[in-house]
């Protein structure tokens, strides 16, 4: 028996708009960036075909290869750094310490603020004359130094601090709230176990926490493969090529460097990068536990 | 300021862990109120011991790294550019002296401009109210539909969206460049608004799906029942019920516009830069001697926003941060 | 008249249906419908053919026929997962079926919107709209089909006089006790003014007390407006206490339907058997001997249940047991099943089976007491008054009469 099928739903016509964005704006640009990636094309896209020349040419520049190792670099330490100081942010603040509310605000305001401020205001932190390190050294310890931004090997750290600066907050926000949903009765059963409090922490509260140390690792990761504002505000990738990130390799080649052929090559490669760990993860946590549809 | 009382493992620990719990904003919004009997504990006062001041070492230490910055950045926009150079960066200035602030915002120079960093404002505030509204508007009607609505091919649309939400933009910036040149709306105030909307689109869809699936099945086939279409039901029954994640996604949209550099730098246009690219031009791009205090109070304006959003919304901030990245 | 006839005609074949109605032997179910034999005979309210539903891979109801008479209350009852939830929402037109047909009240609504299938719905979890008052909550349907403000009023002031709303109308439902707002979402359907409503397990969010309370309103309801009411639960007191006629589910199949009497007395499988009754019927293998092999001695001729064990106190006499075809003539296996509440203390009379056991548990109840006992090595409980002094330990006696019991195949699990 065939059934007439029902006819074209509003739903379906509410949903071709966002076909056409999700299409045009995601995929078609996406296709159109590997495209041109395989040309040689210098100023604008040309048709001329060069096959992998472009992406030789990227792994032979130390640019780029500079970029990449410091974003990982940077992505390590940031990641990690945050967690760690965002747990034990979190753990402190879980321990019925006073003025938990004014504390809480003062870890996390600077999430409110933008990547261009926190680069601004390190950079002041930072300056050889007249930051911290100035001030410090007129106190009689004349052998500190924390001109970070303007030193070579120092100014990736320097990204990473004013990152930690910025995102812990985050971290502790997202770890207090699960810290305040542990069941009061896991601290009852550890108390009369006689448990140290830092072994439940590490051994059972941890381990249930993980969903929202995933989400964590997710968010923070986001902001490594972004990372273009703060370079641009606190370091602008120098002294050199010293804190150089692959956001600011391709913006550099596409806007001011002319060069898009080999920019495009390099944001491939950071599709290809980010894809290969996103997939498997978007599949494990949206589609694999998705509900049934609404009416079933 | 509920959450002051909100203690774990005392005898309300368990409200104060729905209220803060990142992944119910629906829930959230009712046990609020709950807190705001807030209870005096008759609980026997605590002896300090040594981990006891370990602890509050550790606050004060993390306290001051966090605040330290923010302290800085206002003495420095106090002082006078003598003040700076002579004394320490952490010196009381020596009068409140506003004139860097009344310079940076009507007289800094932003390359060859002059005009101050309210410039920059009044992009920031034309580029994030529009974009802000139609960006939610969007992701709340795709969310509304995603949840409730059985159309083919809607989980494949959600998980492209899901994945651009995690690319870097570098990917899509030139060809969206030239197609908007292509068109003749590059560097213009639409062409921004546009591309924050289609950059927004996939942190609201999720949001907004992950609010809708929370609700019950049983109220959209009540409404279906009762005749309900697809925009009656969204209008009548699902938008009357969605204060709290609108609240929490305007939160969201207008923090992430108002901070965003990269776009504005490329799509917005000569006339339209917002704040926070006007900031780094005013900053990072000036010769000659560079006048801190005014840089720093350039800097004050422009995070004054985000930073007011924060702290007038309190605890719905920080389930907005958790609402996007926390599965449905 | 002749137009019905030939939307009658246009059905698929529905001698499937016919077949089990015979099966069931249910009073109530209209016969297989030709089109000539219609007259007299009232239309199905509701009508169910060959539907399947699958989600995906995973067929969820497959082949299921159901013909509802009007103002026949149907109970859709099984146990969580057995599809008769996915049923009803099928019949409201909440979800798309793979395949079949729904009728309603003549007309082939398969394919329509729930609104326009002349149903009104009531919810499990209530699915009031939290941010209307309850007026509003009862006249959204009828603004939506833009009837006329006079009509609205009259209709929600009617259903709220019958539903004793009338106080609350300009509360919103966060504001009302559970019962009350279950009393809402009924009215919400009543205010349709519709022949058929369905009803989601409308009760299980209830207390124990207001869910009685409720449940009687609910017949009552039913005997004043003689609506055709489908009701979905998994309750088999609610399913006693309201239906016409049950459909017992399982796996997205209609084990049984029947009025609640037979399927309690002649439960036509061994799952009907076991689903309806609390305590549950108590169950024996053993081997069902044939008259032919009969023994010998003082039992009287005819067939036996041989419980597992050998001796006269685990031969169970089926002579004055109702066999649906004949006596089977050759020994098989077969389960034995008889339910607590038929199974008397003390001596028996003639033709009824007799043992004797060590009570191991009792359970008072109030009301009734459960006595834990064995029968050839089988747990085996008894339901008997509140006053029983049966202590555990003792040895006691009991029996039961045959004709109660059930027998069923080993192998198909079917009433024999």
């Amino acid at each position: 028996m065939t059934a007439p099928r029902k006819r074209l739903s509003t739903a379906t016509l509410v949903l071709l708009p966002f076909w056409a964005v999700v299409i045009a704006a995601y995929i078609g640009t996406m296709l159109w960036t590997v495209q041109i990636s395989f040309t040689a094309s210098k100023l604008l896209p040309v048709d001329d075909y060069v096959g992998f020349a472009q992406y030789e040419r990227l792994f032979s520049s130390t640019r780029w290869i500079v970029s990449m190792q410091n974003a990982v670099i940077f992505g390590v330490l940031f990641i990690t750094g945050a967690l760690v100081l965002g747990f034990l942010l979190a753990v402190v603040l879980d321990q019925r310490v006073r003025f938990e509310n004014t504390l809480r605000t003062i870890f996390l305001y600077p999430y409110a603020m933008s990547f261009i401020v926190t680069g601004l205001i390190w950079q002041w932190l930072m300056n050889p004359g007249l930051g911290i390190q100035k001030t410090v050294r007129d106190w009689g310890f004349e052998s500190f130094s924390f001109a970070w931004a303007v030193d070579r090997d120092m100014a990736l750290y320097a990204l990473v601090l004013a990152g930690l600066w910025q995102a812990s907050g985050l971290v502790m926000a997202l770890m207090l709230a699960g810290l305040r949903g542990v069941d009061e009765e896991i601290w009852k059963a550890s108390r009369i176990d006689g448990i140290p409090a830092w072994r439940v922490y590490l051994f059972v509260v941890v381990p249930m926490l993980r969903p929202l140390i995933v989400t964590a690792v997710v968010l923070l990761s986001i902001s490594v493969v972004k990372a273009f504002d703060l370079v641009v505000a606190l370091t602008n990738g120098g002294p050199g090529i010293s804190s150089d990130m692959p956001a600011k390799f391709v913006m550099d080649n596409l806007f001011t460097r002319q060069n898009i052929g080999l920019a495009t090559a390099a944001a491939t490669v950071m599709l290809i990068t980010v894809a290969a760990v996103l997939v498997p993860w978007i599949y494990a946590e949206y589609f694999r536990k998705t509900r049934k549809g609404a009416a079933a | 300021m509920s959450l002051e009382t909100a203690r774990p493992r005392g005898p309300h620990g368990e409200s104060a862990a729905l209220a803060f719990r990142a992944t119910e904003p629906g829930r959230a919004a009712g046990s609020a109120a709950a807190h705001e009997r807030s209870p005096t504990r008759g609980r026997k006062p605590r002896h300090l011991t040594i981990g006891r001041i370990g602890l509050y070492g550790f606050v004060a230490i993390a306290a001051a790294f966090f605040i330290l910055p923010a302290v800085v950045m206002i003495l420095t926009s106090l002082k006078t550019m003598p003040e700076i150079r002579e004394g320490s960066i952490f010196a009381l200035p020596e009068s409140f002296d506003l004139t860097a602030w009344i310079k940076a915002w009507s007289s800094a120079c932003t390359g060859l401009d002059c005009d101050g960093i309210r410039v920059g404002f009044w992009n920031s505030v034309l580029i994030t109210v529009p974009s802000t509204i139609l960006s939610i508007a969007a992701g709340a009607t795709l969310g509304y539909a995603l949840s409730f609505w059985r159309v083919k091919g809607a989980d494949i649309l959600f998980a492209v969206l899901l994945l651009g939400a995690f690319l870097p933009y570098q990917i899509f910036l030139y060809p969206m460049v030239r197609a908007f040149s292509m068109v003749g709306l590059y560097n213009t105030l639409f062409c921004i608004v546009i591309v924050h909307v289609i950059f927004g689109l996939p942190i609201m869809t999720l949001i907004f799906r992950n609010f809708y699936a929370g609700l019950p099945v049983e109220l959209f086939n009540a409404a279906r029942v009762d005749g309900g279409g697809f925009f009656r039901i969204f209008w009548n029954v699902m938008l009357p019920m969605s204060t709290p994640i609108l609240i929490v996604a305007a939160i969201l949209q207008i923090t992430n516009i108002w901070n965003d550099f990269i776009l504005g730098l490329v799509f917005a246009g000569r006339e339209n830069l917002p704040m926070t690219v006007q900031l780094n031009n005013v900053v990072n791009s000036t010769y000659g001697e560079r006048e801190y205090n005014l840089n720093m109070a350039a800097t004050i304006l422009t995070a004054a926003v985000p930073l007011l959003v924060y702290f007038v919304s309190g605890r719905w901030f920080v389930r907005g941060i958790a609402a996007g990245a926390v599965k449905g | 008249m002749s137009q019905q006839s030939a939307t009658v005609d246009k059905r698929p074949s529905h001698q499937r249906a016919s077949r089990m109605n015979e099966r069931q032997g249910a009073g109530h179910t209209p016969p297989g419908r030709p089109a000539g034999e219609t007259a007299g005979i009232a239309e199905p309210s509701v009508s169910v053919r060959e539907l399947d539903i699958a989600f995906g891979a995973h067929k969820v109801i497959s082949g299921l026929d159901l013909d509802v008479s009007p103002g026949e209350f149907i109970v859709l009852l099984g146990p969580s997962g057995c599809g008769k939830s996915t049923l009803l929402n099928a019949i409201a037109g909440l979800l798309d079926i793979s395949d079949g047909e729904i009728w309603i009240d003549g007309k082939n609504v398969t394919w329509a919107e729930p609104k326009d299938r002349g149903i009104g719905m009531v919810f499990q979890s209530y699915a009031l709209y939290p941010r209307m008052s309850v007026e509003k909550n009862l006249s959204f349907g009828l603004r939506i089909s833009k009837l006329p403000k006079a009509e609205i009023d009259g209709r929600v002031a009617r259903v709220a006089e019958l539903l004793q709303l009338d106080g609350l109308l300009k509360r919103r439902p966060s504001e009302l006790s559970g019962g009350q707002r279950q009393r809402v979402a009924i009215g919400r359907a009543l205010v349709r003014n519709v022949d058929v409503f369905l009803f989601d397990e409308p009760l299980s969010n209830l207390d124990a007390k207001l869910r009685n309370e409720l449940r009687v309103e609910i017949k009552k309801l039913h005997q004043r407006l003689g609506n055709t009411m489908i009701y979905v639960t998994h309750d088999q007191i609610e399913a006693m206490t309201l239906a016409d006629r049950i459909a017992v589910m399982r796996g997205g199949v209609i084990q049984q339907l029947g009025a609640p009497k037979e399927i309690y007395r002649k439960p036509v499988n061994r799952f009907v058997a076991s689903f309806i009754g609390s305590p549950s019927m108590n169950f024996f293998d053993g081997e069902l001997r044939g008259s032919a092999e009969a023994s010998a001695g003082r039992l009287p001729a005819g067939p036996v249940f041989q419980l597992g064990g050998s001796g006269a106190a685990s031969s169970v006499p089926l002579a004055r047991y109702d066999f649906i075809e004949r006596a089977p003539a050759q020994s098989r296996a077969a389960v034995f099943g008889i339910r607590p509440e038929h199974i008397a203390l003390g001596d028996q009379p003639d033709g009824h089976f007799s043992a004797e056991g060590k009570v191991d548990l009792v359970e008072a109840m109030g009301a009734d007491t459960i006595v834990w006992t064995s029968l050839a090595g089988v747990p085996l409980t008894i339901r008997t008054d509140g006053e029983t002094e049966i202590r555990p330990g003792e040895t006691i006696r009991f029996g039961f009469d045959p004709a109660s019991a059930c027998v069923f195949d080993a192998g198909s699990d079917l009433r024999l």
